[in-house]
């Protein structure tokens, strides 16, 4: 070079970058696409492709010719938010449905307050929690292709619908159980009904354990959801094993894991500290299980991350890393 | 032996430990040397040779200009050329003396041979004096002047001398290479500096990506045998040469915030400045040599170097002698890629404590235009001081020197790990040594306001 | 139904009643007792709150405006004379007319002039740079090009010139607030009078170094060869550690040091004519030979020196 670089040090980087990062995000979320696609054939295809496509578009659009700013889609953060966005959707959702849930996600929940790092609550639940109550047939009924796995094509509920909707017919837990025939190995392996995020609990851990692997996340928001989960309903469980869910089933059933792992733990709208992770962690855990047990709606992590998104700045504030020689 | 390391964060950077195989050649003289009056800690030193004056290697010039400052002698025989103000290597002016080299004559009373002397003296003022008089200061980067910190503060008492051969700096192997080579001197420098605190206990710390210098200064530890040292592996992990990592590393004790090493009972000091030691206190020799590595990743290895250099050499005339700045070179730094200052001025001379000239290529150092935040908190990971350097950029840019204050930005060590490791690639410590600055401004300036109350105080209670 | 109606009414209405009188007596019990006049002063200032005066705001301004014995000393730049006037009206203090002042950069290093010696890489700020190195160029006091002015001036008076690389100030919006100079830490900008209808001369440099080494690191540097100051007749050219520097006070802006200025650091702006050097040159010679012709007269009239009168 003709002349010299000076800057002040250090001069030499890691190799990581925002997009590297979210990269590893995308690898990670494989697995369980890969899963449902073969699961629900073509359409889940359609689905994941149609949410990624309109989620960078709408990024695209927006910085370029609304805020009139170079475009950030090189950083990956749009394709991550429309996978995550397409994973919390039912194959059969039409186009248009997820065309809003992208607006909601790309345009309401992250350009609104500044874009990528800048945004309060999660896009892709944003989006999810915006569709389900807007949408809630289109959201939570599935039809049950002839898949992989020679089950006939039926239309029902998630488990944890229809344990719901059983509990309030006055059923039992273990009648109901008995009756729609689930077993944990399913729930693990490929579940029957449910999103591309819901479908298989093995899928979505191992793409977890690369992300811990590359060490991209940190496990404590994702343990500390796991562990209240387990402890509270645990409890209840063996309180009143009629009225409640075990835990195992918890763990395993709605979007727990996706939310646990993928959802709970995005940069910008989770606690920087590890002690502010775990507090983060256990409020999501109580909230998902109260919404379980005793709201209206069958399925509560979406909520439960919403509302501790709400939290972070606040316990960013008062928590933090243990620094060097001060007590 | 059970490795060890530091407790809070680190990066792993790639330590490119290219020139380790190169043996250390002794550089000829070039036809003048420029020496700098700031080559330490403190105040510049005083030039106390005039114009015309003839001077011999080794002969005192420049006489310490306060109480944390050093004497500076000449590394050369000659003429003084001139007493001017010249840049040094990020284009500020310094003093400079030039001297116009004329053989090379020595002061009497210097040993110049290998003969190794394993004797100690005893008399601890003694050494003090004669380390303070052969201007020698730390070589691991800080440059602080060596007798202020092997005489502590009456009423504190060294436990453990901590020898610093971590050399945690990717490319560097200066150290590496007299751990090798001058592995015996460097032994008996640490038990001279532990005579001279007082028979303390000393650790050697050597970072494991060097089995070879653990396996060198084992055999001349085993050969001289002085009681009560030992060394130490450490996991690779950087900034593991930062005097707080050291420590930390090696008693597992915390240097409280503003505290000095020396309040937990330890002193750090690198092996080159062992090294220096031993030839003050032995050979009477003053601190006119160092080592440096020519590396760099765009430098192929057979032209790679370890250099034996003598201050004041023009760092573009070693450039020259070494083959030339290579053209794919992007970037030269003083010193390693983490925490050495870039060279602005090729025409600067070499200081007490240069350790290198490091050639990078535009793919390895120039920096990637920066995004978002995204808050991943990989800076706060890394930071070995537990800080938060998100916060502390966010703080520095709204003005909030309170906050900056409450979140301890002045217990930064400046070490790069932060910078290095953020993916949106912010200047996090561009800002924070600025913001640094400000604040330990800001604590001075209460310090001496309170100084001053107190004084007033007490005088009026005299009166 | 009209019961309901009714009632409705009178329950809001009493409540609105009760809810009056207490906020009423609250307002009573806490009211803050402040000079009216403070009220008055902060109506009359710009309201940029810019901190050119060297208080927090406007309101603050007129806080300590109010309180202070004299005006001497609180001055707002940005309002200027006719602020002050009217404060003075308000406060009843006599106002010190005060020259308008303008934010000028000193500094000649255009990309043409002052060429790069390295390639900057950081943080682009100056004063990163700044505390970095003595910067890009060959020059260690020069306008480091990052633009921390640009980013301090709150009335988008400051714009970097891409082509040239220095900040230039527009003198419409320049309010001479200080905030721009506050922020330079190379303190190239300094704060002058803006000079009648704003015409005003200035050496555009701040170069110490000695001439020739400040003339390899930039072609328009002040080499401080004090040409300029042997040919000011007014005396208001000082040299001073290789630079030299007009006191505008005592400038009349004849624009002969402008002509006569090797390198071309000395400015003059605002004027309506381009300078025409070659007829100042003649001029001065001119003049300076008629000095000569009067001097050698004189001698040869007195061959005493000695004798003349002293005053």
């Amino acid at each position: 070079m003709d002349k010299h670089l000076v800057s002040p040090s250090p001069h030499v980087h890691s190799k990581d970058s925002t997009a590297s990062l979210m990269r590893d995000v995308v690898i990670a979320l494989t697995p369980a696409l890969i899963v449902s696609v073969i699961f629900y054939g073509w359409k889940e295809l359609l689905v994941i492709a149609a949410s990624v496509f309109f989620c960078v578009a709408l990024e695209y659009l927006i910085t370029r010719f609304l805020l009139k700013k170079p475009s950030t889609v090189a950083d990956m953060s749009a394709v991550v938010t429309g996978l995550l966005l397409a994973m919390n959707l039912p194959y059969t959702t039409p186009w248009w449905i997820v065309f809003i849930g992208a607006l909601v996600a790309i345009g309401v929940a992250k350009m609104t307050f500044g874009g990528l790092g800048q945004n309060i609550f999660n896009p892709a639940i944003t989006a999810r929690v915006f569709l389900l109550v807007s949408f809630p047939t289109a959201m939570t009924h599935w039809e049950m292709p002839k898949g992989l796995f020679g089950v006939d094509a039926v239309s029902g509920a998630t488990p944890l619908g229809a344990i719901k909707e059983g509990l309030m017919q006055g059923s039992s837990v273990q009648d109901l159980m008995a009756e729609h025939g689930y077993s944990y190995a399913q729930m693990l392996f490929a579940n029957l009904g449910g999103s591309a995020g819901e479908i298989s609990a093995i899928a979505l851990l191992v793409g977890f354990v690369y992300l811990l692997v590359r060490r991209v996340i940190k496990p404590y928001i994702t343990l500390s959801i796991f562990g209240t989960v387990f402890v509270f309903s645990g409890i209840m469980w063996l309180i009143n094993p009629a009225q409640f869910t075990d835990p195992v089933f918890n763990m395993l059933t709605g979007g727990m894991i996706l939310g646990a792992c993928f959802m709970a733990t995005d940069y910008v709208t989770s606690p920087m500290s590890d002690k502010g992770g775990v507090i983060f962690g256990i409020g999501i855990g109580l909230i998902a299980m109260l919404i379980r047990y005793f709201g209206a709606y069958p399925e509560g992590v979406s909520f439960a991350i919403l509302i501790m998104n709400m939290a972070v700045p606040i316990i960013n504030k008062y928590c933090h890393q243990k620094k060097f020689g001060r007590a | 032996m059970a490795k060890t390391t530091f407790r809070i964060g680190g990066v792993h950077p790639d330590d490119a430990k290219l020139s380790r195989g190169c043996a250390i050649e002794v550089l000829p003289l070039p036809q003048v040397v420029y020496i700098s009056m700031a080559q330490h800690l403190g105040a510049p030193a005083k030039p106390i040779v005039a114009v015309g004056d003839k001077v011999k290697a080794g002969q005192v010039i420049a006489e310490p200009g306060g109480f944390i400052s050093a004497y500076v002698h000449s590394s050369v025989s000659g003429t003084v050329k001139s007493i001017a103000p010249r840049k040094d290597l990020a284009g500020n002016y310094m003093t400079h003396i030039e001297i116009a080299v004329e053989g090379d004559e020595w002061m009497e009373g210097i040993d110049l041979s290998d003969t190794l002397v394993t004797e100690l003296p005893d008399d601890r003022a003694a050494i003090l004096e004669k380390i303070k008089a052969c201007g020698v200061v730390g070589l691991g980067g800080a440059t602080f002047p060596a007798h202020v910190k092997l005489n502590p503060a009456p009423g504190s008492k060294a436990e453990c001398l901590i020898l610093n051969g971590a050399e945690c700096e990717p490319y560097l192997t200066s150290d590496f290479r007299i751990m090798l080579e001058r592995s015996k001197e460097i032994v008996i420098g640490a038990a001279i500096m532990q005579k001279v605190l007082g028979d303390c206990r000393c650790v050697i710390g050597i970072e494991e990506n060097k089995p070879e210098a653990i396996e060198s200064m084992s055999k001349a530890l085993s050969e001289l045998k002085y009681p009560n040292i030992q060394i130490l592996p450490l996991k690779k992990k950087y900034p593991q040469g930062g005097e707080k990592q050291l420590i930390d590393a090696v008693m597992k004790r915390q240097v409280k915030s503003g505290g000095l090493p020396i309040s937990v009972g330890a002193v750090v000091q690198n092996v080159a400045t062992s090294l220096a030691v031993y030839e003050a206190v032995q050979k009477n020799k003053p601190l006119v040599t160092n080592t440096m590595t020519i590396t760099g990743d765009c430098l192929p290895v057979e032209k790679q170097h370890n250099y034996l250099f003598r201050i004041g050499m023009p760092l573009s005339y070693i450039a020259e002698y070494a083959g030339g700045v290579p053209e794919s070179a992007a970037k030269l730094i003083s010193g390693g890629p983490m925490m050495g200052k870039a060279i602005a001025n090729l025409d600067a001379c070499t200081v007490k404590g240069s350790s290198s000239i490091l050639y990078l290529s535009e793919a390895a150092t120039k920096r990637n235009p920066s995004s978002n935040c995204i808050r991943c908190g990989k800076c706060a990971d890394a930071c070995p001081m537990g800080l938060e350097p998100f916060l502390l950029n966010r703080l520095y840019k709204a003005g909030d020197t309170d906050g900056l204050e409450a979140n301890a930005v002045q217990d930064c060590i400046e070490c790069g790990c932060c910078l290095y490791s953020c993916p949106a690639n912010i200047a996090l410590l561009d800002n924070i040594r600025l913001a640094k600055g400000q604040v330990m401004g800001i604590i001075r300036a209460r310090a001496a306001a309170a100084k001053a109350a107190v004084e007033a105080a007490k005088s009026n209670t005299a009166k | 139904m009209s019961t309901t109606i009714i009632w409705t009414i009178v329950i809001l209405s009493a409540l609105g009643l009760v809810l009056a009188l207490v906020l009423f007596f609250i307002a009573k019990k806490f009211k803050v007792e402040e000079d009216p006049r403070i009220d008055e002063v902060e109506k009359v200032m710009p309201g940029a709150n810019c901190g050119g005066c060297g208080f927090a705001g406007c309101r603050a301004f007129a806080d300590a405006a109010v309180k202070a014995p004299n005006l001497d000393n609180n001055f707002c730049p940005v309002g200027g004379n006719e602020v002050m006037k009217k404060v003075g009206a308000i406060l009843g203090y006599e106002i010190k007319e005060k020259a308008p002042m303008v934010a000028v950069v000193r500094c000649n290093g255009t990309c043409t002039n002052r060429p790069k010696t390295n390639v900057y890489d950081g943080f682009q700020s100056c004063k990163v740079k700044a505390a970095l190195y003595s910067g890009d160029t060959g020059c260690s006091y020069g306008c480091l090009g990052c633009g921390d002015c640009v980013a301090a001036c709150k009335f988008g008076a400051i714009t970097m010139n891409p082509e040239t690389g220095l900040p230039v100030v527009d003198e419409e919006k320049c309010t001479a607030c200080g905030a721009c100079a506050k922020a330079c830490p190379k303190h190239v900008i300094e704060l002058r009078n803006k000079g009648p209808r704003s015409m005003r001369v200035f050496v555009s440099c701040i170069n110490h170094d000695k001439g020739p080494v400040a003339k390899k690191a930039c072609a328009a540097a002040c080499i401080g060869c004090g040409i300029c100051v042997k040919t000011c007749t007014k005396g208001a050219i000082v040299l001073d550690n290789n630079v030299a520097y007009i006191d505008s006070e005592k400038c009349k802006l004849c624009r002969e040091c402008e002509a006569m200025c090797p390198t071309g650091a000395i400015h003059g702006v605002g004027f309506p004519k381009e300078l025409d050097k070659e007829a100042v040159k003649a001029r001065i010679q001119e003049r300076n030979r008629k000095a000569k012709e009067a001097a050698a007269a004189a001698a040869a009239a007195a061959p005493a020196p000695s004798a003349e009168p002293v005053k």
